[in-house]
């Protein structure tokens, strides 16, 4: 399978402190890959380090999106990055809180839009058509994420757990070819939980976009994902299938402690 | 219930207004006959007026919080105000809209020429007030250096005329321009600043204009000024004063409905939706895809553009212009306009506008307590209805079924 990210050797320095010690990262096509760690190892750095958040210290990160070239997204501002095809959603999220559901994922259809403001002004037919369009295309994306009923709503005023899921609504109206998704089920009942690991293998299957995923929820993770990679203090300890993952010695003492003799 | 303790508070209320008030309301020194005078009568005064009007602060007061809980606690509506449920009904709404409209249209027949003018001046504030509500209200950037774009659009009349005798009309689309391009020539640098930071930057760069126009004689003339600028002409009529006067108020009159229809339009597009989610949340924003640079920039050209156009305008009406009106309280005042208003609402900023600016003249008869009553007024405003006027409340996108067809609702 082509290979569609490719993160090489990618180190983040806050001052004294190494966030991200030469990380190498790959995703393919249509696959769903775990970030996986401890606390504060450098997990959401990763995610600020690819979308252009952060400018890394050091590494090279390269994207194959389908159907064009490979180019790096080194440098690129974050806006740049998803509009080359990353959309990634936030771990202590970050809606649009006084705009509605629907306004909400029609900001994510903003960079797919091209009036500018005399078309605002004049509001010409293609500005009318596109605005018509936008708010159609942006009312499918909450009916396949299962948000339809509450389209006029103040994010705000949603459930935890739908609030994630808007996140995740907003992200995907950008049309990106890779999803990152930062604890997504953080704060959800076991009942959502399972909802949204349906909701994400649907995803990728309608939409053919790879997921890329920070989680602490194990049972989600390892039902969920192709591959898991498992960063400690900025290093990665180790990659490979769940199944492989769940045995590793190495992950088992990162998460349980040093004492702990598996 | 009056309690006891209420009592309490209020008569240390009123001791301290009359501590607070002593030197400016008793004692009065009259320099001719080198004497003091003690007027205890309006100490006797200002102590019972506060103590009473801390009865009603303090009942204002409770029933503010009573509202800020429920609407806590999820009552919604109850947040709904006296002004909104009556621009929500049209039935209500439209009679009044053509009351206002007839009464503008008759008010420089009915009024005197020094009316006219007054009115004329708070078209210009309104007009200001909707351009620096795009970038404050709209984008959320405080710009405290807005006065220099205005200062730009009124020099640019001035002097392209007094050099090379271009025409009012000419000069509108250029003052816009040079207004435009001074918006985009300080925002590059700036825009990367955020909050207080912005404000300062612009403050400074608002000064300095002034600044140059003070002590640049050879370009500007310095203190002194222009005068003589003509006033606007139309098809080649020669205006008496009352004709000039009267053509100039409606062409404000034009010059601000043009501006609420534009500022309304930008607010339902697609930059209006990038501007406020730009508001809530920067970083979100950009990761949605939108270039914050571009976007803010667009914002602050936007309103330095309608100040630019103001300016010109403003030269036309006074014929004169000097550094003086372009101080940095200008700024504080136009700034006061959109956030009393109401940040965001195009008829919060055009009652903003005509209550502060029309409020001082009206207020001339109280002449020496003409600047307190103003900023009572203010303090209390801020702190029963800290959103302005009246507050925006956003038109939001609804969605009404997949026909196409979107209805938006809201005001
Ligand atoms: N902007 C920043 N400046 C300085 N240090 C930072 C910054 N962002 C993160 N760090 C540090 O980098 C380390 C990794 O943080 P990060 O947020 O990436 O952890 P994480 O793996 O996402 O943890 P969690 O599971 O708690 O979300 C932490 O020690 C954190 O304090
Ligand atoms: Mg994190």
């Amino acid at each position: 399978m082509k290979t569609i990210l490719e993160v090489k050797n990618l180190t983040m320095n806050f001052g004294g402190l190494c966030a991200l010690d030469r990380i190498d990262l790959d995703i393919s096509e249509r696959e769903i890959v775990a970030l996986i760690g401890p606390n504060g190892a450098g997990k959401t750095t990763f995610f600020n380090c690819i979308t252009g958040i952060f400018p890394p210290t050091e590494g090279e990160m390269f994207i194959s999106p389908p159907g064009k070239q490979r180019k790096s997204i080194k440098g690129l501002k974050p806006n740049q990055v998803t509009e080359n095809g990353l959309a990634r959603t936030f771990q202590n999220i970050r809606l649009f809180q006084n705009m509605t559901v629907l306004e909400n994922v029609m900001i994510g259809r903003h960079c797919r839009m091209s009036s500018g403001i005399a078309g605002a002004v004049l509001r010409n037919r293609a500005t009318v058509e596109e605005e018509e369009a936008v708010v159609e295309e942006s009312y499918i994306i909450l009916q396949k994420i299962g948000l339809s009923e509450y389209v006029n709503e103040f994010a705000k005023n949603l459930p935890y757990g739908a609030q994630r899921r808007l996140e995740i609504a907003r992200a995907l109206a950008t049309e990106p070819f890779l999803l990152l998704l930062d604890e997504p089920a953080a704060g959800m009942n076991l009942r959502e939980t399972k909802e949204l690991d349906e909701l994400i293998v649907r995803i990728r299957d309608s939409e053919g976009v790879s997921i890329l995923l920070i989680e602490h929820d194990m049972k989600l993770v390892m039902s969920l994902s192709d591959r898991i990679f498992v960063v400690d203090y900025g290093k990665k300890i180790a990659q490979g299938k769940p199944e492989e993952i769940q045995k590793n010695p190495v992950v088992i003492k990162a998460y349980l402690g040093e004492d702990f003799d598996a | 219930m009056i309690t006891l303790p209420e009592i309490k508070k209020s008569f240390f209320v009123s001791l301290w207004f009359m501590f607070l008030t002593f030197p400016i309301m008793v004692v009065r020194v009259n320099p001719i006959e080198k004497a003091v005078e003690w007027r205890w009568k309006n100490l006797l005064l200002v102590g019972v007026g506060s103590f009473l009007l801390s009865f009603v602060w303090r009942y204002l007061f409770k029933r503010k919080e009573a509202g800020k809980k429920k609407e806590e606690a999820g009552y919604d509506s109850g947040a709904k105000s006296f002004f909104h449920i009556i621009l929500a009904e049209p039935k209500i709404y439209k009679p009044f809209l053509i009351g206002i409209a007839f009464f503008a249209l008759a008010f420089p027949f009915i009024f005197s020429i020094y009316q006219t003018n007054i009115m004329t001046t708070a078209l210009i504030y309104v007009m200001l007030g909707l351009g620096l509500n795009i970038v404050v209200g709209l984008a959320g950037l405080l710009d405290l250096g807005y006065v220099a774009f205005y200062a730009v659009g009124a020099y640019s009349y001035a002097l392209l005329n007094y050099h090379f005798g271009l025409s009012f009309w000419l000069a509108l689309p250029i003052g816009a321009a040079l207004g435009a391009f001074f918006g985009i020539l300080l925002g590059f640098p700036v825009l990367r600043l955020r909050g207080d930071y912005l404000a300062i930057v612009t403050l400074g760069f608002g000064e300095i204009i002034r600044i140059i126009l003070e002590n640049w004689n050879e370009f500007s003339f310095g203190p002194s000024g222009i005068a003589n600028i003509p006033r606007p002409g139309f098809l080649g009529i020669e205006f008496s004063l009352q004709g000039a006067t009267t053509f100039m108020y409606f062409l404000m009159i034009v010059l601000t409905l043009f501006t609420v229809f534009v500022v309304n339009r930008l607010q339902n597009s697609r930059i209006g939706r990038a501007w406020i989610a730009l508001r809530e949340d920067e970083i979100a924003c950009q990761a949605m895809g939108i270039d914050k640079t571009k976007t803010k920039l667009t914002a602050f050209a936007l309103g330095a553009t309608w100040a630019g156009m103001v300016g010109v305008v403003f030269a036309a009406k006074t014929t004169f212009i000097n550094p003086a009106s372009f101080t940095v309280w200008e700024s504080i005042i136009i700034l006061c306009i959109v956030v009393l208003g109401g940040m965001g609402s195009v008829i919060g900023v055009v009652f903003g506008a005509l209550i502060l600016i029309l409020l001082p003249e009206y207020l001339r008869a109280f002449s020496e307590y003409r600047m307190l009553i103003f900023g009572a007024v203010l303090i209390i405003m801020m702190v029963f209805r800290p959103g302005g006027v009246i507050s925006s409340v956003r038109r939001t996108y609804r969605f009404e079924g997949l026909t196409g067809k979107r209805d938006k609702t809201g005001i």
